[in-house]
């Protein structure tokens, strides 16, 4: 049998369907397995209620201590999926198949980024509400979902590029966390600070310089996945 | 098609290839064999842009290796024991989503054109990890050739699958070879890739020793060369 394809060979695969085709194949597979996701929403979920049960908290004291218990709950939540998102590729050699794409790697690390911060998200939608409920916590306030998401995305960038480091390694579970969270400390001290600032509404100048530390954070960290990613994986 | 000048790669303090020279001409089939240790794997993946070489010059359909990877890329296909397949997908999402990787045209005609091939149409709607291992590999393939490669890089296919599956990858791999394709293949299993490759060449501590035409066997069996290329 003749078999030919027509391949566009004369220019790399566009770099927007690249990340396209890989964030569908991942919501497509995690769809199926909700492997993923339902890891990460009962650990997040069990956090949550156990820090409820285990500090009787005063109704003043709770919007001092509920950004760092959100954030605490994204942060080990947010590292399962890394793990579990990066193995998937490493077990059955699929990430080898991603690097035999005539495609720029970066493309590849945005992909993965793309994919890591949708299940992010989707956790944090099913969180927030239960919060909520349980500390009796209003958190459906603008400024403070813009800082959980750009708290997410400074997380899910160097988290993206740490796990496809340490998912080289036997011991990846215990060494991702490691690595990662001393370097994405500015993002979770910023985060938290700018949530807490939300909720006790302090003045925006304030909350502003932490801010300001998240975008930067996000812009500097991308920008540096987007340079080391192809170094990162190849041997 | 495939030219290796003095290839070395080494990782940290263990040198692998030690100056590896290696030509394959186009549509040639060649069996790299070599023991266990021998740096087929790590030859195999440098061709295929997964792994830097440390010194060397390669050129792979007229495009140099590492500063033209990409190009390189859109030319190979390579299989090897571990499927490269999501488990969660069906057949047909798996191809889909290295067509689109590859930017395939016209994918949908494609994707019925290669599961044909591979013998799976009538399981394209079924989840990989339903699949036993032979129709994982005959994916594989599958996989592979989505983008009708002009060089293919088999690394050891054959591993984990049974008799049954054997001879019909072997037979996939003759109609894969037949469309004028240049074939690398490693393997341990010599029986099979005797009656496969044109040529032999004996890998053996990170250097091509020994290299045999078919045709030139003559009376001696392959394993008889192959003994011989590693005393010598």
């Amino acid at each position: 049998m003749q078999i030919q394809a027509a391949v566009n060979r004369s220019q790399p695969s566009s770099y927007l369907k690249t990340i396209g085709a890989i964030v569908w194949k991942d919501l497509a597979a995690e769809l199926r397995s909700r492997e993923l996701l339902a890891a990460m929403l009962v650990f997040a979920l069990l956090v949550v209620i156990i820090f409820n049960f285990a500090i009787e908290l005063q109704p003043a004291l709770r919007l001092t201590i509920t950004p760092g218990v959100l954030w605490v709950t994204f942060a080990f939540a947010g590292t399962l999926g890394l793990n579990r998102s990066m193995a998937i590729e490493k077990d059955r050699g699929c990430l080898d198949g991603l690097l035999l794409a005539p495609v720029d790697r970066s493309a590849i690390y945005f992909g993965k980024a793309v994919s890591n911060l949708a299940f992010m998200m989707i956790v944090e939608v099913i969180v927030l509400p239960v919060y909520a409920l349980l500390y009796n916590v209003n958190l459906f306030q603008p400024g403070l979902l813009l800082t959980i998401l750009l708290g997410s995305i400074g997380y899910v960038a160097v988290g993206t590029l740490l796990s496809s480091m340490a998912v080289q390694a036997r011991t990846r579970d215990a060494l991702l966390p490691i690595m990662l969270f001393p370097v994405v400390l500015p993002v979770l001290l910023a985060a938290v600070k700018a949530s807490g600032g939300f909720l006790q509404q302090v003045p925006m100048n304030t909350i502003w310089p932490w801010l300001n530390i998240l975008i930067v954070y996000d812009v500097v960290f991308t920008a540096i996945a987007f340079m080391v990613f192809d170094f990162i994986v190849e041997e | 098609m495939i030219s290796v000048r003095k290839l070395v790669k080494r990782f940290g303090t263990k040198t692998v290839l030690r100056g590896l020279d290696f030509e394959a001409r186009q549509g040639e089939f060649v069996a790299i064999l070599g023991p266990n240790g021998a740096g087929k794997t790590t030859f195999l993946r440098i061709l295929a842009s997964l792994s830097r070489p440390t010194l060397g010059d390669l050129q792979i359909a007229g495009y140099r290796l590492p500063a033209q990877a990409a190009a390189v890329r859109s030319r190979l296909g390579v299989v090897t024991h571990l499927p490269l397949l999501y488990g969660d997908l069906s057949a047909e999402e798996n191809l889909r989503f290295y067509g689109r990787m590859y930017q395939v045209e016209n994918l949908n005609e494609r994707i019925t054109e290669v599961l044909n091939l591979v013998g799976l149409f009538q399981y394209r709607r079924e989840l990989v990890r339903t699949f036993s291992r032979g129709m994982q590999q005959r994916l594989s393939i599958g996989r592979a050739i989505i983008h009708d490669p002009e060089v293919m890089l088999f690394d050891e296919p054959h591993t984990g699958l049974d008799q049954d599956a054997c001879d019909m990858l072997d037979a996939l791999l003759r109609n894969v070879a037949a469309l004028g394709r240049t074939v690398l293949i490693t393997s341990h299993d010599l029986a099979r890739v005797e009656s496969l490759a044109g040529r032999f060449d004996v890998l053996s501590r990170g250097v091509i020793t020994s290299s045999v035409e078919r045709s030139n066997l003559g009376q001696r069996n392959l394993l008889d060369f192959y003994r011989g290329a590693l005393v010598n």
